[in-house]
């Protein structure tokens, strides 16, 4: 049982396997779905019929919500299951839970996964479409999207535009689908972050490495600021999450000396007064609240383009069109 | 000599004349086209126009290189405890099918071998097996825990040819030193998985662009040499022997050759997949290319390779390392390290390393079968007369592709399927006893 | 593959019809005061301007135009798969809760657009009446649903093979109407 493989292929592993051109196809599909959502009846039927699994592995509101909405409003019978702590996983392998969807015949998968990897581990075992919604430090390909299109919105393009992702860059999913998305579409792309927070050969992806934040905000046009996990201080990358307000935390003082219209993007939650001051946060720059409508319209769009019918009904409509 | 396994099996074998075969025994120096007669279990003579007794087999060997049987002294037989995995018969015949007389067991089983007793238990599994000879290491602390010495003396009486807490490197260093020191007084080896757990920090993978691309957390070389270092130093202070199991940095090479020209005891292994690949074999989460120490870069692969041609990794092993196929079909994170070498480890070496120009034919004869031989105190690693009747015969042109459906191996976790290479054992007689012919698996 | 054009309507022709047409709609809605037109992305939203055009002319005061791009309310993605370019649908200012619609398109041949563009008008708001207007009815009989235009330019029957193309001035520089026949492909043996 395999499906019509779509623009994108089958699944959305992650950005590093796309082209600049899929890429921009997710971002224009995307433009006319931000529209849905303004609607009184905020639905549409193109995914009727359809059966779309949200598989959490470790706890997610605000994706899941973000994917769930997306899902809802194309028409698609979703199901829930958050995992993390409940017996349904608890000693059953991946290659299991994977059989068991599977057999109850649904169409797409939407996973989110503690293991860098599994979701295209997932997508190699299943013939449903698989979309990552974050696998360990790998990738987060939706939240890629949806930061190049709050970028691309607001900036008008993002080709040549100098985007620095500040923060915790080793454990970050997101600062890698930035990375590889952005260098697609010919961005600029600058890291921050303290030494024990930035991975190994960073610089060879072709990225830019600021040891300061003051010199990375003087250098950008958009700042994403990523979240600062409360684990990092306990397993010691960083001595407090005090010291590292002040010395990477974007607040207004070190944004004096940035450019008039620097944009900043943060993926969220927001931890208030460590990577970000609230003023900041809450300031004309931010564009924080634009990515999350944003993130619906970029998740109905690719759950769209990777919906599709059998290569049989593939193969009649070819002949149909050639007719 | 040491090893219990060594007796003179005069009963019921008969002698056996392998005849005409390119004869490859570094031990003696000798190279040449002759017969080798094994007769009571061990070699009767080297020579042309031996007399064969009336009631020899004869086997015609002309084509083939016959040397002194291949040792593995780095194998994980999961027995006991991990028997869905491996057990030591079905290892003891993987191991014969892959040429080699004898392999040494590591002694991470569950429950470890930390005393006499399993000890007994491994040699006595390993001589019913009666393919090729299983020789026990013990564990260097109780439990592995890496806290108290176990009784290495009556481990090695029960038949244990070195001692090694395999899996777990020896972090303290003050045990370290205990173990070396104590091992003196039976001249054995203790072997160590070099690793700094505090550098490794729960790596999954060499560290590294490729590490950061896929997002899996990284092991630095740091993390090896580090313990390489540290091992020499120790080795160096007390004159004991240290074995460096599965060398994979390009600094960690170094550093036991310039520990080796200043004297220190040591000896040192290089395996087949660090010799032949690199990190990007890890590409698309393969668990396959999971292994500990990983996969590093070319580099470190162009180090390993120039340790093995100079002998500085004098010992050629394959780290043998079976796990069910359930267990490396999770994601990354979740496989365990390893994968199986023994039927896969001769056609490697003499397609890559022979044929490939690193090294000849007795060079690898010497790393496979006789340096091992040496540093663990075995019989074997020789063809002199009145030496132990094992012997591996290869055809050096045999065309074959790696089918892991093929293995004796209860274990297909390998990243080698589907290679095709050239040469493999035909014939693998221990103890005067043919106990593998091409054919048979 | 061989094409060939046959002139359907010329210029003329097509803004005698939607003169004509305009006229018919108003009538019908009894005037322009609830008059509401929703083109279908994308020719029809130029018919739509067009005829809202001739409204103007003849009653004074344009009726709002909406656009409707039913892409995502196909009763085809499982066959031919998602179309990369979704168009976006814009409603007329003052929404259409209470007033009357009309639906422009440029054909009508099977009826399934009509389907699509009626269930996504429902979705929308609650008109007190909808109507179709096309500028090419291709016939009763190759409707594969019960839709049936309620003012119409010009109507022809044509055999499957063909396709009737409407061209016009934003998008193919005239506004004209061609009868386009494609010959078979010739057997590969």
């Amino acid at each position: 049982m395999s499906r019509l493989v779509s623009d994108l292929g089958k699944d959305l592993v992650g950005l590093e396997p796309l082209s600049a051109n899929q890429i921009r196809t997710v971002l224009d599909t995307a433009e006319p779905f931000k529209e849905i959502s303004e609607r009184p009846i905020k639905k549409v039927p193109v995914l009727r019929g359809k059966t779309i699994v949200n598989l959490f592995f470790e706890p997610s509101t605000r994706t899941r919500v973000s994917f769930e909405f997306a899902e809802k409003r194309l028409s698609a019978d979703t199901v829930n299951v958050t995992a993390a702590g409940s017996s349904v996983v608890k000693g059953e392998t991946l290659v299991d839970t994977a059989r068991n969807m599977e057999a109850m015949r649904i169409d797409m998968v939407v996973m989110r996964h503690i293991a860098s990897g599994a979701a295209r581990f997932l997508a190699e075992r299943i013939p449903s479409n698989v979309i990552n919604a974050g696998d360990g430090w790998h990738e987060h390909p939706t939240q890629g999207l949806l930061d190049l299109l709050t970028i691309r919105d607001h900036k008008g393009r993002i080709e040549g535009t100098r985007v620095c992702i500040v923060g915790d860059i080793l454990h970050s999913r997101v600062a890698r689908s930035n990375i590889y998305g952005l260098l697609k579409l010919g961005a600029e792309v600058g890291v921050c972050g303290p030494p024990t927070l930035l991975p190994v050969g960073i610089q060879e992806l072709g990225v830019q490495v600021f040891r300061r934040v003051e010199e990375a905000i003087e250098w950008a046009d958009v700042l994403n600021v990523l979240r600062l996990q409360l684990e990092r201080m306990q397993s010691g990358f960083v001595p407090s999450l005090r010291e590292y307000n002040r010395f990477y935390g974007v607040s207004s003082a070190r944004l004096e000396r940035a450019r008039e219209d620097l944009l900043i993007l943060h993926p969220g939650p927001i931890n208030r007064g460590v990577e970000m001051d609230s003023d900041v946060a809450d300031g004309p720059r931010s564009v924080i609240l634009n990515q999350v409508t944003n993130g619906v319209a970029v998740r109905m769009a690719v759950l769209y383009l990777l919906a599709g019918g059998t290569p049989e009904t593939a193969e009649s409509a070819k002949h149909a069109a050639e007719s | 000599m040491r090893g219990p396994l060594l007796t003179r099996e005069s009963d019921g074998h008969q002698p056996l004349m392998l005849k005409g075969g390119r004869v490859v025994d570094p031990s003696q120096g000798l190279d040449e086209v002759t017969d080798v007669l094994l007769a009571d279990g061990v070699v009767e003579a080297v020579g042309t126009g031996l007399g064969a007794p009336d009631d020899a087999r004869i086997v015609e060997c002309a084509g083939h290189v016959v040397t002194s049987g291949l040792i593995d002294v780095h194998v994980h037989l999961r027995e006991p405890g991990g028997e869905h995995k491996e057990t030591i018969l079905t290892g003891a015949r993987a191991a014969a099918a892959g040429g080699f007389t004898a392999v040494c067991a590591m002694p991470n089983t569950d429950p470890c071998v930390d005393d006499p007793a399993s000890v007994g238990f491994v040699l006595a599994a390993g001589q019913r097996a009666g393919a090729a000879r299983v020789y026990p290491l013990g564990c260097i602390s109780v439990g592995q825990k890496g806290e108290r010495l176990t009784e290495v003396g009556e481990m090695v009486e029960a038949g244990a040819v070195a001692i090694t807490d395999d899996g777990c490197p020896v972090m303290d260093s003050g045990l370290m030193r205990l173990a070396l020191e104590y091992a003196r007084i039976f001249d054995i080896a203790v072997a160590d998985h070099p690793e700094d757990l505090g550098l490794s920090r729960h790596g999954v993978m060499n560290e590294g662009l490729v590490a950061t691309r896929l997002g899996l957390r990284g092991k630095p070389n740091a993390s090896e040499d580090a313990h390489v270092l540290r091992d020499l130093m120790v080795a160096e202070l007390t004159g004991g022997h240290v074995h460096l199991q599965h060398v994979s940095t390009r600094t960690g090479v170094e550093a036991i050759r310039r520990a080796k020209e200043r004297g220190v005891r040591v000896t040192a292994e290089a395996t087949p997949h660090h010799l032949l690949l690199t990190d990007e074999a890890v590409e698309g989460y393969r668990t396959d290319a999971k292994m500990n120490p990983p996969l590093r870069s070319a580099a470190d692969v162009e180090a390993v390779r120039a340790g093995l041609k100079d002998g500085t990794l004098d010992v050629l092993a394959t780290d043998h390392a079976p796990h069910h196929y359930d267990e490396k079909e999770q994601p990354f994170d979740d496989a365990p390290n390893g994968i199986v070498g023994l039927e896969t480890s001769l056609g490697l070496v003499h397609t890559h390393l022979v044929r490939g120009g690193l090294i000849d034919l007795p060079t690898m004869v010497e790393r496979m079968s006789v340096a091992p031989a040496r540093a663990f105190g075995l019989s074997g690693g020789t063809l002199r007369k009145g030496s132990a009747g094992d012997v591996t015969v290869m055809d050096p042109e045999a065309r074959w592709t790696v089918r892991t459906e093929h293995f004796l191996s209860k274990s297909r976790n390998t990243p080698f399927e589907g290679w095709d290479l050239v040469g493999r054992a035909v014939l693998t007689v221990v103890g005067g006893r043919i106990v593998w012919e091409a054919g048979w698996g | 593959m061989a094409q060939t054009r046959t002139p359907l309507m010329d210029e003329r022709a097509v803004r005698r019809a939607l003169s004509r047409m305009a006229r018919e709609i108003v009538e019908r809605a009894a005037g322009t005061g609830r008059l509401v037109l929703m083109g279908i992305h994308r020719r029809g939203d130029e018919i739509a301007a067009l005829l809202g055009e001739e409204i103007r002319k003849a009653e004074g005061t344009p009726p709002p135009i909406g656009s409707l791009d039913i892409t995502l309310y196909r009763d085809d993605l499982a066959v031919i798969g998602p179309r990369p370019v979704v168009g976006e649908s814009r409603l007329p200012a003052g929404g259409i809760d209470g007033q009357v619609v009309v639906i422009v398109d440029d054909v009508l041949y099977t009826g399934r657009t009509i389907r699509a563009a009626l269930d996504e008008l429902m979705d929308w708001g609650r008109p007190t009446r909808i109507y179709l207007c096309v500028l090419v009815d291709r016939g009763s009989a190759a409707r594969e649903l019960p839709i049936q235009p309620d003012s119409v330019g010009r109507t022809v029957e044509l055999s499957h093979g063909k396709r009737v193309d409407v061209l016009v001035p934003e998008l193919d520089g005239q506004l004209a109407v061609e009868i386009v026949g494609i010959e078979p492909p010739v057997e590969d043996t």
